[in-house]
């Protein structure tokens, strides 16, 4: 039986050793980082959430062992603290921008090669800003 | 959400699905607007230490809008981490991996509306 080669898959993003088959576009960045973001906010984020509420009602004492993980003893972030803390808005607005463009989409609009990578790559650039303004807000206020 | 069409025909591998992107999308929705509204009182609370969270989680206009941002947003975060689940995992796998984030699902949106209804029932100070 003669040999026949590899019929083509799709879509084989990485083959070999993590080799790109396609040109990476900024739709591909938007769209798997609407994923990664939806995913550590479902999961750190709901987790957080959730003590950060059950702290306050189990009292001062469950409060201050919250607040005791992600800030210093003078009241300031730690590392942990900062890390999470902008980790966490960094990827609410992201989520947010990103998902956005996705009922812009939904509509049957921005579908054009130039607008539509204008748009997936404005979403980060909004949510970068968008995190910058927020923390500069708590802090200068 | 189906076109009538479709509807007669059955359209689709599992013969439903869209009331799930359209759930996916009205929570999109009033998360949105949920969420903005508690990045706004984050923003305008005076200072984060124990007596002014819980007074502030004590009113009704924290706590209600509080109880809505969980039923909103742990519902799209469920539906959203099933298409995850649903890309990544297969056969008694996914099956696992289902009932586990329906059980995540349960316990932590319980937990965080007990506590948001304790504070708001409770004692003001």
């Amino acid at each position: 039986m003669a040999t026949r080669p590899d019929r083509p898959r799709s879509p084989h993003l990485f083959s070999g050793p993590l080799a790109i088959h396609y040109r990476w576009s900024p739709a591909m960045t938007a769209s798997i980082m609407h994923r990664v973001t939806g995913d550590g906010m479902a999961t750190v984020g709901t987790v957080l959430l959730v003590w950060w509420l059950a702290a306050i009602a189990a009292g001062a004492d469950a409060y201050a062992t919250f607040l005791d993980v992600f800030t210093t003893a003078s009241g300031r972030l730690n590392v942990l603290g900062w890390i999470v803390g902008v980790g966490l808005t960094w990827s609410l607005f992201q989520h947010m921008m990103s998902g956005i463009r996705h009922l812009v989409m939904d509509t049957g609009a921005a579908f054009e090669l130039k607008l539509n990578r204008r748009l997936a790559t404005l979403t980060f650039v909004a949510s970068t800003l968008l995190t910058i303004a927020y923390w500069l807000f708590l802090g200068i206020k | 959400m189906s076109t009538e069409i479709g509807r007669v025909r059955g359209l689709g591998s599992a013969h439903a699905g869209a009331h799930h992107w359209w759930h996916h999308k009205i929570t999109a929705g009033t998360n949105f607007l949920l969420i903005v509204w508690l990045l706004a009182s984050i923003a305008s609370l005076p200072s984060y230490d124990y007596p002014t969270v819980r007074l502030w989680l004590h009113s009704m206009w924290a706590a209600v809008p509080m109880v809505l941002l969980i039923a909103s947003v742990f519902y799209h975060f469920r539906l959203g981490l099933q298409v995850v689940i649903e890309d990544y995992s297969h056969k008694e796998n996914r099956f696992v991996m289902m009932i586990l984030l329906n059980v995540f699902t349960a316990v932590t949106a319980a937990t965080a509306i007990f506590s948001i209804l304790k504070v708001a029932f409770g004692a003001a100070a």
